[in-house]
Parts: structure tokens; sequence; C-alpha cells
């Protein structure tokens, strides 16, 4: 279960980075929430592809074991926190004004 | 099946890339904010794959990537972490523009 953790530390570190770090605070908007489900469904899919088809093998030792659409539980934690740590720096960046990128 | 893993990728981009020219959400255009958003994350992230990888938390296939294996990491993976940060930016960015009309 070390993926389990490791991912779930991700996620809090995440969580953290967007509320208290950064103050973007995007779990606390709309945008975050509509876009995530998008997110999510891209994520079933192409990782349902890659652990379905077996390119990514895991050791069943590190993982809860369970799956949705074939991926471990562990990797869409791993993609949330993926994605809310790259959408939370990139909105400070925008709310820092470099002329050029606004 | 060696373009398993890049088709995955090449998946992703198309998917997202039509937002760019469509809805004019700008996000390529602002490559500096782009790379200094993607890039730090992907490094951290890649570490933690790195690390993975090489105590067999997991493992890929070898006859379903390229084969090519930069600092031991198909790279394929590597790609991931550049090619879905920017698909997830531009999915932001493309649902901030629709709810704002």
């Amino acid at each position: 279960m070390t993926y389990t953790y490791g991912a779930a530390i991700a996620v809090a570190a995440a969580i953290a980075c967007d509320v208290y770090v950064l103050r973007t605070r995007l779990l606390l908007g709309l945008v975050f929430w509509a876009t995530y489900p998008i997110v999510l469904l891209f994520q079933l899919l192409s990782n349902g592809v890659l652990t379905g088809r077996g390119v990514v093998r895991y050791d069943p030792g590190r993982i809860l074991g369970l799956r949705i659409a074939y991926a471990p539980v562990e990797d869409l934690l791993f993609g949330f926190a993926l994605v809310l740590f790259t959408l939370s720096l990139w909105v400070w960046l925008g709310e820092r004004p470099t002329p050029r990128d606004r | 099946m060696r373009f398993t893993y890049l088709a995955v990728l090449a998946g992703c981009l198309l998917s997202a890339l039509w937002l760019e020219p469509v809805l004019k959400v700008g996000v390529l255009r602002q490559v500096r904010r782009l790379a200094l958003a993607v890039l730090p994350v992907a490094a951290a992230f890649l570490l933690w794959d790195l690390a993975a990888v090489h105590l067999r938390w997991w493992w890929f296939d070898s006859a379903q990537i390229l084969g090519v294996r930069p600092a031991g990491l198909p790279v394929e993976e590597v790609l991931f972490f550049v090619v879905v940060p920017v698909c997830a930016v531009l999915g932001f960015e493309a649902v901030r523009k629709v709810l704002r009309r």
C-alpha cells in the first residue's frame, strides 16, 4: 500500500498548496469542479487503456487492489494531485502581471 | 503494438488541442506561463515516478512502448507529465471561457 499512501499524501499536498500556499483556492470555486469531471473522464479512458492492456503493471503489494476501469484507484489520486498542482500554479502565475502573458 | 502508449498520448492531445483555435483559450500562446506551470510539477512527479519504477511499484510492458528510455523511464512516460497537464490547462481555460459567456 505504499502507492496508496504516496498518492494520498500527494493529494493532501496539492490541496494545501491550492488553499494555503498559493491561495489560488481553485477547490472553492466552480471552474475547477466543472473542469475536473472532464479530466476524470479522459483519465478513466486513457488510464483504462494503459492498465487494461497491461502497458503499465503494478505490484499488487503496493496498492489497495480497488480498481476503476482497470486502473488502480491510486492512479485517480495521482492524477488529481498532478492536475490540481498544475492548475493552481497556472492560475497563480496568471495573477502576477508579466504584461506579455496577460 | 509498440505504439500503444504513444497512441494514448496522441489521443489525449487531439482531444484537447482543438480548444486553442476553436475556443481561442490562448493557452499555447503563453509559452512562458505554461512552461512555468507545467515543468516544475512534471519534474517532481517524474522524480516520484523514477523512484517508483526503480522500486518496482510499477513497470511497463516493453512490447507496447517505443523502448527509448531516457534516465530509465520510457520516453512516453516522460511525455505523459507534459501532455496531461497541458491538456488539463486547455480544458480549464475552455471551461472558464464557456462559463463566462
